[in-house]
């Protein structure tokens, strides 16, 4: 098993959340479909497909990162992690974009059940962006000594676990958000 | 670093990022005249690339069994019923 079961624990509950949420959003079209469909036609998706393209390559990085750490390469090791920190710091300047512009247009959570969903799910994933970054930043850290021995390797598989729980619940509310339901 | 890039990794990193352009054509009209097959294959394409990323990236394809088998029945549990509450609405 890669990484703690403690993390894997606490993914598994994570999906289960996010499974809820994701059958929330569409049962709630299902009775607004018309506010849904014009919901989504109001929203950048090349800023939503930036965003999944950075996810990806992110967590490309953070498995090539693992994999170097398995080699012993330290320098690579940081470089990769640190290739996925700069991923997550653009997801969140293009979030950035995308929230000022919608809000510029007078769209915001109260607007109606699509941007109070849209704004509250994007919103939850990106407090799990945060936390991803802060988790990338200390595996830099802590990868910067080298010595991967089989415990810290697994930590390192942890932390690396998460970040991909980010990418993996990003490309279900990319679908779910930008790309399902055009007319 | 050579032999970092000629991995598995990337060849699914590639295959994603096929797979979401795909999506992305889908969600504009491409390929299905139908707005519910279109929305219905959109969300296969996105739980396959799940799958990808659950047993590529998070390395779930060579753990246990048991472990594999939950994490292959949520991924095929959470696509039908995405997709058949999808189709609901049309």
């Amino acid at each position: 098993m890669p990484g703690e079961e403690g993390v894997w624990l606490f993914i598994g509950g994570d999906l289960i959340l996010f499974t809820l949420l994701f059958a929330v959003f569409l049962h709630m079209r299902a009775e607004q479909l018309t506010v849904f469909t014009e919901g989504r036609a109001q929203l950048n998706q090349t800023w939503g497909l930036i965003n999944t393209l950075l996810m990806l390559t992110s967590s490309w990085c953070v498995a090539t990162a693992i994999q170097a750490a398995r080699r012993h390469q330290v320098q690579v090791t940081m470089r990769c992690f640190g290739g996925a920190l700069a991923c997550g710091l653009g997801f969140w300047t293009v979030k950035c974009f995308e929230y000022s512009e919608k809000l510029s247009a007078g769209l915001t959570i109260t607007t109606n059940d699509f941007f109070m969903l849209y704004f509250t799910y994007t919103g939850i994933h990106l407090i799990h962006v945060t936390i991803g970054m802060g988790v990338l930043t200390a595996l830099i850290f802590y990868a910067r000594s080298g010595n991967f021995d089989a415990a810290k390797l697994r930590n390192l598989e942890s932390g690396a676990s998460f970040w991909h729980l980010v990418d993996l619940l990003w490309i279900v509310l990319f679908a779910l958000l930008y790309l399902v339901g055009a007319p | 670093m050579k032999a970092l890039l000629l991995t598995r990794t990337t060849l699914i990193w590639f295959l994603l990022v096929g797979a979401t352009l795909v999506s992305w054509e889908l969600g504009h009209g491409v390929g299905l005249d139908s707005a519910a097959a279109a929305g219905a294959a959109i969300l296969l394409v996105t739980f396959v690339k799940v799958r990808f990323v659950v047993l590529d990236f998070m390395e779930l394809r060579g753990a246990p069994n048991w472990m594999r088998a939950i994490a292959e029945g949520w991924i095929v549990l959470c696509c039908a019923l995405l997709i058949g509450l999808f189709l609901v609405a049309r």
